[in-house]
Parts: C-alpha cells; structure tokens; sequence
C-alpha cells in the first residue's frame, strides 16, 4: 500500500508535469545552497545568510508595488536588492558604531521582515484576491512553480556556479585566513562581497521553494552535515550539494504523497533528518563512534589500571 | 617629551633597505595604536620586536604590509610601496587567528603560500603541490601531508605557517608569534630554519614575547610602548633602562 505510493511518486517525477518541476526547482535550491552555504558555514556568517533572506521580503513587496505584476524575474530582482541592501546595513552597523554582529543581525533581520510584512499587508487591504499570491514567499510554495520558473532558476544558479568554481581558489584563501590572503594582495572584502552577492542569488533561487523564513536552513544544514563527513572544502562542497538536492527532490516527493502538505518546510525536515543522521552516525565526529570510542577505552583504561595495580601488589 | 631614537644610528636617505619606516602613526578609532614611528630595518638580520601588551607589536608588522590603515607617515618595502613588492615578503599570522577547524590538510594551506605567484583563475597544479611538499619537509612535517589541520599540535600547526612563508621564498619574513606556547622541537625547528635564512641574506621580523631568549636568538631588537622607545643592535640597544622604559605603566599613558 504505501510501497505502491512512493511507487507512483518516483514515476511522477519522470511522467507528472507539476511533480517534476516541483522536484527540479526544489533540486536546483539545494544544489546551489547546499554549495554556498559551505561558504557561510565556514566564515561563521550562518546568521547572516538569515538576516539576508528575511531582508528580500519588502524587495518583493516594492517590485510589485511598483511594476504591478508578479512577473517572477521582477520579483526576484526586487527581493535580491532588499537582501544585498539588508546586508550593507548590517555590515554599516557593524562598523560604524558600537553594536556587535549579533545584535546588528538581529535589527536587520527584524526591522526588513517586518517592513516585508506592513507592505504585504497593505497590498492585501488594497486589491483584489491576485494579490494574495505574494504571502507564498514567506514559507515558499513549490507547487506553483512552472517551466519557466524553472528554466529561470537554472539560469541564476548555473551562475552562481560560474563565480564558484572561477574563484574557488580565492574564495578559499579568503575564508580560511583572511589576513594572509591580504597580504598577498587578494581583496578580500570584494570577494567577500562577491560571495555575498551569489549566497543572495540562492535567497533568491529559496524565494519560491522554501520561502525567507527557512531559507536560511537550507543554506546552514546541508553544509553541516557535509562537514561530518568529509575532510577536504572541495569534497565538503560537493557531498553539500548533494545533500541539498536530494531534500530537494524527496521532500517534494513526500510533499506530494499528502493533499495540501506545503513543500518548502519539508524539504526543511528532510535536510534537518540528514543533519541529524550525519551527526549521529558520522565515523570520525558523529555521536555513536565517539560515545563507543569513549566506553571502549574507558574499559581498556579500567583493566590496564586493574593489572598494575595487581602487579604492584603481588610485587609487594 | 622623551627621547626617541636612543641606540639608532640613521643611515643615509638613499641607502635602500628592507623596510624604512617614516613618521608612522596608527590609530584603532581614537585609540593611538603607535605615534610617531621612525625605524630602519636592515638586511640580513634577525629582528625581534618587544614590548608590552597593546604596545603595537603586530600592528607594526600588519602596517608594513598594508593590513591596518594607516593614520599618517610613510612605509616602504625596498624603496617601493609595499604593494609593489609583495612577492618579496611573506607573512606568518598568529596562530590563533585562524580557524584550525577548516576542512583541509597540512599540504594544502602550505599551497596558500603559492597563490600570490599564480595569481586570479590559474588553479595550484602537481608543480606547485611538489614545491609546497618541500617546504613541508624542511619543517619535518613530510609525513603529516595529508594530516587534517585540526588534528595537528599546536606546534605543528606553527610550522605549518613557516612552511607556507617558505613556499612564498621572500626577501623579508614577517612573524606573528611563532614561537608562542609551541614545544621544544618546534621551537629549534623554527630557529634553525630562520638561521638558514638569515644566512642567506634574508631579512626576519619577529613579534616576540619571551625577553629571557632576546639575546640569544637575535641581533637586533624594536623596543616598542606605542611609541618607538629603542631600535638597533641587541647589544646597544637591549639594556635595563630601555626595558624599564618599554614596560613601565605609566609610560603609555603619556602619550598625548
């Protein structure tokens, strides 16, 4: 019975229009944040890629307000402005007064989502029922994605790809030692403004699928649970991106199986299940192996402890 | 107003060096970092630079290089701004300014040393990653190539660092700390390697801490407390009263 249904879910993929473009658009999220966000993770910017996401909400609100239609590429465009704008605040504040980066974040974060909020609401109270459609970007809905959203997702992330792997090098030397890679004449806050700007495209490519209130999981857990896995940044980025595709396409599957269930949050839980799996069960770091490692040479301990000191008595 | 340059006999205007340092001052929002610096570093010696905490050790090396703004005077690197000159000089960071936790091995980071001569989009290649090996060895780390970073010692981490300013092969090295909190082996590792260098003519400027090894392991010394209080050879310049100066309290907050 249910083996006959996630049958008939992994036919769709291939036969079911709305299902495959649902599993693609969500897939292409993954992929590229699941890459990124190898990037936020590791410059310990995780709360920045949230503070950008709920800062695209007003950018979609005023590209409606201003363009009157909810031509998805102005509405990304509008979204992509507001997060790469939140973002410059936060760094302002950062650096032209006393607030610390936490609490900067959390002016950001706060004070765009609720600007996204006032100005949805108000384009709710003011037209008619085709305005409705712009709360989705909130938690995302997948399931009205068409071809040419799709085809439109792949174009921005084959992009983002494009700056990755040219800059792979640079973005690296950044990220781990930024001081060094200064001395050697990279800039480093251009590249990481660079990688600011294409961590935006993925809040940008989540819009649809996740919405900006999970984005930022989407960015976080699959680098994550790489990590656990994996030793070296280039594999560390690839096994990500995996990760994150395949949330991608088995959360718009499960999502799919059940009448009115939302896609984007989850393809959160299915990442989120990942994670926790690679914590526990991860050979070097997980949870398990630690926690045997730990029983296995406590009891070694206890017995070479219990032979010296048999030794030493029988000695004496 | 103390005297400044007690011990530093300036050489001619003309005469090129390492590094010359002219009325250098630094400032962290409107705390002084240094005031009024003027120091001629020159070729082919071992150089430590000491002073107290906060007296500007490491934002002198991080000015030289450009990393802090400056506030006002002039640095150069061999006659030319630094930026025009940095392939002659590497720079070994603190240790602990960097996350040892970042997926990569000991191999790797050593490689960073070679991304200043590939320059934007050339990819590190079987070349470089030979190069990177060999200086991997000379810190008697060849066998933890492929060692996670975060799972070497902190001494080994620190040779990890000199093996990556050796990869840069410079005129000048600039040294954070390297020998700070590391063991024995390193510590010998390390010096003997410099001493090599300094043989070969190049120039090492080292942040120490430890004023018991001064004398031992150096030729040359920068006594710093915001202000320059002393710079020259170790025997003219490294006595009781410049200590005294470089370390008394009070001493700092003179500084107007």
């Amino acid at each position: 019975m249910v083996l006959e249904e996630i049958l008939s879910v992994l036919v769709g993929i291939f036969t079911d229009y709305t299902l495959r473009y649902v599993a693609l658009g969500s897939a292409i999220l993954g992929i590229t944040s699941g890459a990124l966000g190898c990037f936020t993770l590791l410059r310990k910017q995780s709360l920045f890629g949230d503070a950008l996401s709920h800062a695209a909400l007003p950018g979609i609100g005023i590209a409606y307000l201003f363009a009157g239609t909810k031509d998805s590429m102005l509405l990304m465009l509008g979204a992509a402005v507001f997060a790469w704008f939140g973002g410059i605040v936060t760094l302002g504040i950062t650096s032209t007064t006393r607030i610390k980066q936490d609490a900067a974040l959390g002016i950001t974060l706060s004070v765009f989502f609720g600007m996204g909020i006032v100005i949805l609401t108000y384009l709710q109270s003011i037209g008619g029922a085709s305005q409705g459609g712009l709360d989705r970007f909130l938690f995302g809905q997948a399931a009205a994605l068409i071809e040419s959203d799709v085809i439109n997702l792949g174009i921005l992330a084959a992009g983002c790809f494009v700056v990755l792997i040219v800059f792979f090098k640079e973005f690296k030397i950044a990220t781990f030692d930024g001081a060094f890679a200064q001395s050697l004449g990279y800039p480093t806050k251009y590249l990481g403004a660079l990688l600011t700007s294409v961590i935006v495209v993925a809040v940008v490519i989540g819009l649809h699928t996740v919405g900006v209130v999970l984005m930022v999981a989407m960015l976080i857990a699959p680098a994550a649970a790489a990590r656990q896995w994996i030793s070296g940044l280039k594999s560390m980025l690839i096994l990500s991106a995996i990760f994150g595709g395949i949330s991608g396409i088995v959360g718009s599957m499960i999502s799919s199986m059940t009448e009115g269930m939302s896609t984007g949050p989850v393809i959160v839980i299915t990442i989120t299940a990942i994670l926790g799996i690679s914590l526990v069960f991860s050979p070097k770091q997980g949870y398990l192996f630690k926690y045997l490692r730990k029983k296995r040479n406590y009891q070694g301990n206890s017995s070479k402890i219990g032979n010296i000191s048999e030794n030493g008595r029988s000695r004496g | 107003m103390m005297e400044q340059k007690s011990g530093q006999k300036k050489p001619p205007e003309d005469e090129i060096l390492p590094i010359k340092v002219r009325n250098l001052s630094v400032t962290y929002r409107t705390e002084p970092a240094l005031w009024n610096i003027d120091l001629d570093f020159p070729e082919g010696k071992m150089i430590a630079i000491v002073g107290p905490n906060g007296a500007g050790k490491s934002t002198l090396i991080k000015a030289v290089m450009g990393l802090v703004p400056i506030t006002a005077g002039k640095i150069s690197v061999y006659d030319k701004s630094y930026s025009k000159q940095r392939s002659k000089v590497a720079y070994v960071p603190q240790r602990g300014s960097v996350d040892w936790d970042f997926p990569t091995d000991a191999l790797d980071v050593v490689e960073m040393g070679l991304y200043g001569k590939l320059g934007w989009l050339r990819r590190p290649n079987s070349q470089t990653r030979e190069k990177a090996r060999k200086c991997l060895e000379k810190v008697g780390l060849a066998d933890y190539a492929d060692r996670q970073i975060g799972q070497l010692s902190g001494g080994q981490q620190q040779r990890v660092f000199v093996a990556r300013a050796l990869a840069q092969d410079p005129q000048i090295y600039l040294m954070d700390e390297p020998l700070n909190g590391v063991d024995a082996i390193t510590e010998e590792t390390i010096l003997s390697i410099l001493e090599n260098l300094r043989k070969e003519g190049k120039t090492i400027v080292m942040v120490h801490h430890d004023l018991q090894t001064v004398d031992k392991y150096f030729d040359w010394v920068v006594m710093l407390n915001r202000n320059l209080v002393a710079g020259g050879p170790i025997k003219e310049v490294f006595t009781r009263k410049n200590l005294d100066r470089a370390y008394q309290e009070k001493q700092r907050l003179s500084i107007r």
